[in-house]
C-alpha cells in the first residue's frame, strides 16, 4: 500500500485505554463538540454506553490469524468487514473512530490497514490515542500487559483524571509512561478535556508526515519534556515545573531503541538488516519509525512498521541545509539493544 | 498498450448508459430488466431503452444480494433482509431483532433464503416455512447453497460448516482450514466447495473427501468468482489477468496450475460468466470491461477504461445482455444481440 497518496482517504482513529480510564468521555467529547464534522464510530458491542450519533456500528473484536507463516500477524476480521459496509456510505460521515475494548491490542488494528488492501485502498489509519488513568495506570502497568501495550503503541496518550492525583503523583505516571513510550504526544487531562485537533487529523501513519508533524519524535531519552512547548491547554503549570525533575524509570519489559548517525547508510545493507530484525524480533517489536540518508541518494527515505510489517518510501530531497542525519526508533519488549544498535552502525556505508 | 486494448474488437457503441447515480455494488436481471444495487439504500431498474427508475429498499447501506431471476433479495446494514420483484415491489422477509446488519445473503433451490448476522446463519427453506438458524464460532464470512437438498455451506474463522437446517439437533460438518476465509462458492455439480481468503487465496475443499485444494499467488484478496456455465471452470478477480482454475476433472485444480487470460497493467476487479457460454465478462480497476472467451482467450471490448473500478457485471438469462455498475456510479447495459 501506499502510504504516500493518502489523498481523499477517510482518516481512523483508534481509541484505546484500560477500563474505565475515560475512552467513552473522550469519544463523547468528541461527538458532541460543535465542530461541523461527522463521525462515523466503531464501538464494542459489549460496550453499556449511551452514544448519541447516528453512524454508530457495534463490533465483536475479532483477531484473526493470517496464513503467512507470521505468528504476529494478525488482523481485526470485524474491521475488514464494517469498515467495508460502511465504506457503502461515504459520504455520510467525515471520519471514523475506532473505540477498542480495554483488553484490546491495538495492533491488529493497526495491521489490519497495511495487510487489507480492500481497507488500506479507502481509508487510512490516523493515529492511536489511549487514555490512560493517571491514578490506576501504575497498577495497570504491573498487572495488565494490554495496559502496556496500549501505551507502548500510542500516538497521542491523554493522562486523565488529573483531579484524582497529587501534583508528585502525575509527575511519577508520566515518568513511567515515559519510560515506555518517550515519543507520543502527550496530555494531561480532566474528564478527558482536550483540544480535539491534538487527537483527531494527526496523520500519525501518514509516511510523508512522519516528522513533520513531531520534528522531536526521536529526540530520546531525557529529552521526555520536549513536548510541553507544544502544550496549549490548561493543565501544564506543573508541567514547567516537574521540567527539570522528572523521574527516570526503566520499564522492566518494554524499552525503545533510539538509533542516529550523522554518516549515510548503504541501502544495500540497512534492508537485508532491517527486515532480518523484523523477522526475528517482530513479535516483540510493537512499532519503528525511521527518516533515513542513504549514500549517493539526493532523497530522504522515511520507513514505519508494526511487528513484522513494514512500509516504506523516499519522501523528498533533503534541503540544501538542512543536517543529513539518519534516525530511527523501535519501540518493544526485551529489545537486543546491543545488538540493534551494533546492526544499525554495520549498515554504515 | 495492454491497457486501452485500443485494437481489440469492440462492442463498446451498444451500450446504453444507466444514471445510477451512486457506488453500484451488484447487478441481476429480472426477466429483461436490469437493476443496480446501490451502495446505499436503493436499486436503479432499467429496461432496454426505458427510462431508469429507482427503488428505495433499504434505510442504510446495501450489504449483499442475490437474485434467482424473479427476486433479489438483499441484506442492509438497517437489519433488514429484504425481497424485490420485477416490478419493484420490495418487502421485508425478516428483521434482525438486534438490528445487526445483515451481510451476507444466498439463495438456493426451490425458494430457499439464507442469510446471516455476526456468528448466526439463519436459512428457510421457503416462505412461510420454519426458520432456522445456526450458531458458528466467529463472524460468518460468506454462504452457498449447495445444487442438491436443503443444504447450506457457511464460511468463517478456520474453516466452512456443511448445514443441513432441517436436521434439527445433528451438528453441523466441519471442513478445518486456519485463516479467515470471506466468501464461499459451490460448484455447479456440488463436488467442491471453494472460499475466499483474508490471504490472496482460495482454500477448496472436495466434499466427498475433504481433501484440500489451496489456490494462490493472487495480488490481492478475491472479491468476485463465477462459474462458467459449463461448471469446467473457477473464474476469479484478484490478479492482473483473469484466473480460472480448473475444475473438470475428479480432482479438481489439485496439483494444476491455473490459465492466465487477457494480461493486463491493471487488476481484474469484477467478473461474471455467461450463462451459456463459456465466456466471461472481465471487469478491471481503470473501468475496462472485456469479453473473453475461454477456448482461446480472444477478447471482445466491452467497455473502454475510465477511471473508476468496475464494481457489478451481471448477464441477462438469455446471455444477450451485460449490465455493469462502478465505482463511481457509471452504469449501462450492452446489447449483444
Amino acid at each position: 500500500m501506499s502510504e504516500l497518496s493518502s489523498a481523499g482517504k477517510i482518516p481512523v482513529t483508534v481509541l484505546t485505554g484500560y477500563l474505565g480510564a475515560g475512552k467513552t468521555t473522550l469519544l463523547n467529547r468528541i461527538l458532541s463538540e460543535p465542530h461541523g464534522k461527522k463521525y462515523a464510530v466503531i464501538v464494542n458491542e459489549f460496550g453499556e454506553i449511551g452514544i448519541d450519533n447516528d453512524l454508530v456500528v457495534g463490533a465483536d473484536e475479532e483477531v484473526f490469524e493470517m496464513n503467512n507463516g507470521c505468528i504476529c500477524c494478525t488482523v481485526r476480521g470485524d474491521l475488514v468487514r464494517i469498515l467495508d459496509g460502511l465504506m457503502r456510505r461515504k459520504g455520510k460521515f467525515d471520519a471514523i473512530i475506532v473505540e477498542t475494548t480495554g483488553l484490546a491490542d491495538p495492533a491488529p488494528v493497526a495491521q489490519t490497514f497495511f495487510i487489507d488492501e480492500n481497507v488500506g485502498r479507502r481509508t487510512k489509519l490516523d493515529a492511536v490515542v489511549t487514555v490512560a488513568d493517571a491514578k490506576w495506570l501504575k497498577d495497570r502497568l504491573k498487572d495488565a500487559p494490554e495496559a502496556k501495550n496500549q501505551i507502548a503503541f500510542a500516538d497521542v496518550i491523554l493522562i486523565n483524571k488529573t483531579d484524582l492525583v497529587s501534583v508528585d503523583e502525575l509527575s511519577d505516571v508520566e515518568a513511567r509512561i515515559r519510560s515506555i513510550n518517550p515519543y507520543a504526544k502527550l496530555h494531561k487531562t480532566e474528564r478527558a478535556k482536550i483540544p480535539l485537533d491534538q487527537v483527531l487529523d494527526r496523520k500519525a501513519f501518514d509516511l510523508d508526515r512522519i516528522l513533520d508533524i513531531e520534528p522531536d519524535f526521536l529526540a530520546g531519552d531525557g529529552h521526555a519534556h520536549h513536548h510541553h512547548h507544544e502544550h496549549e491547554h490548561g493543565h501544564d503549570h506543573e508541567h514547567h515545573h516537574g521540567h527539570g525533575g522528572l523521574k527516570h524509570y526503566h520499564d522492566e519489559d518494554m524499552q525503545s531503541v533510539s538509533l542516529k548517525t550523522e554518516q549515510p547508510l548503504d541501502p544495500d545493507k540497512f534492508f537485508p538488516w532491517v527486515q532480518n530484525l523484523v523477522q526475528t524480533e517482530g513479535p516483540n517489536i510493537l512499532r519503528c519509525k525511521g527518516i533515513l540518508s542513504f549514500k549517493n541518494d539526493d532523497q530522504r527515505f522515511v520507513f514505519q512498521g508494526v511487528h513484522m510489517i513494514l512500509d516504506g518510501d523516499h519522501q523528498r530531497p533533503w534541503k540544501k541545509d538542512e543536517q543529513r542525519l539518519s534516525r530511527a526508533v523501535f519501540i518493544g519488549r526485551n529489545l537486543p539493544e546491543e545488538t540493534i544498535r551494533k546492526g544499525f552502525e554495520s549498515c554504515i556505508a | 498498450m495492454t491497457d486501452s486494448r485500443s485494437e481489440t474488437v469492440s462492442v463498446v457503441e451498444r451500450t446504453q448508459s444507466v444514471a445510477a447515480a451512486g457506488a453500484v455494488i451488484a447487478t441481476h436481471f429480472l426477466g429483461r430488466t436490469a437493476v443496480f444495487v446501490l451502495g446505499e439504500e436503493a436499486m436503479v431498474f432499467a429496461e432496454p431503452e426505458g427510462e431508469p427508475r429507482r427503488v428505495d429498499v433499504h434505510a442504510g447501506a446495501i450489504l449483499a444480494t442475490a437474485a434467482d431471476g424473479k427476486r433479489i433479495v438483499s441484506g442492509g446494514d438497517d437489519g433488514k433482509l429484504a425481497a424485490t420483484n420485477a416490478k419493484g415491489e420490495t418487502r421485508a422477509l425478516a428483521t434482525d431483532a438486534k438490528h445487526r446488519w445483515i451481510d451476507h445473503v444466498a439463495l438456493g433451490r426451490a425458494g430457499a433464503v439464507a442469510w446471516s448476522a455476526g456468528k448466526t446463519a439463519f436459512a428457510q427453506g421457503k416462505e412461510g416455512k420454519e426458520l432456522r438458524q445456526l450458531e458458528v464460532p466467529s463472524t460468518v464470512g460468506g454462504l452457498a447453497f449447495l445444487p442438491k437438498g436443503f443444504r447450506l455451506a457457511v464460511a468463517h474463522y478456520n474453516g466452512a460448516s456443511l448445514w443441513f437446517p432441517n436436521a434439527t439437533g445433528a451438528a453441523a460438518e466441519k471442513l478445518e482450514w486456519k485463516g479467515s476465509h470471506l466468501g464461499a462458492t459451490v460448484s455447479p455439480d456440488g463436488r467442491f466447495l471453494v472460499t475466499t481468503m483474508q490471504e490472496p487465496m482460495l482454500h477448496g475443499w472436495r466434499l466427498a473427501d475433504g481433501k484440500h485444494m489451496r489456490m494462490s499467488g493472487y495480488a490481492t484478496r478475491v472479491t468476485s468468482l463465477a462459474w462458467t456455465a459449463d461448471g469446467d471452470w473457477l473464474v476469479t478477480s484478484g490478479a492482473t489477468q483473469l484466473i480460472l482454475w480448473p475444475f473438470q476433472g475428479k480432482d479438481g485444480p489439485m496439483g494444476k496450475e491455473p490459465r492466465l487470460l487477457a494480461p493486463s497493467d491493471h487488476r481484474v476487479t469484477t467478473v461474471a460468466a455467461h450463462p451459456g457460454q463459456a465466456i466471461v465478462a472481465t471487469g478491471f480497476d481503470h473501468g475496462m470491461i472485456l469479453l473473453i472467451r475461454v477456448a482461446d482467450g480472444s477478447e471482445i471490448l466491452a467497455r473502454k477504461a475510465a477511471a473508476a473500478p468496475v464494481t457489478a457485471l451481471g448477464w441477462s438469462p438469455d446471455g444477450q445482455l451485460l449490465a455493469f455498475g462502478t465505482e463511481d456510479g457509471d452504469a449501462g447495459i450492452i446489447d449483444l444481440s
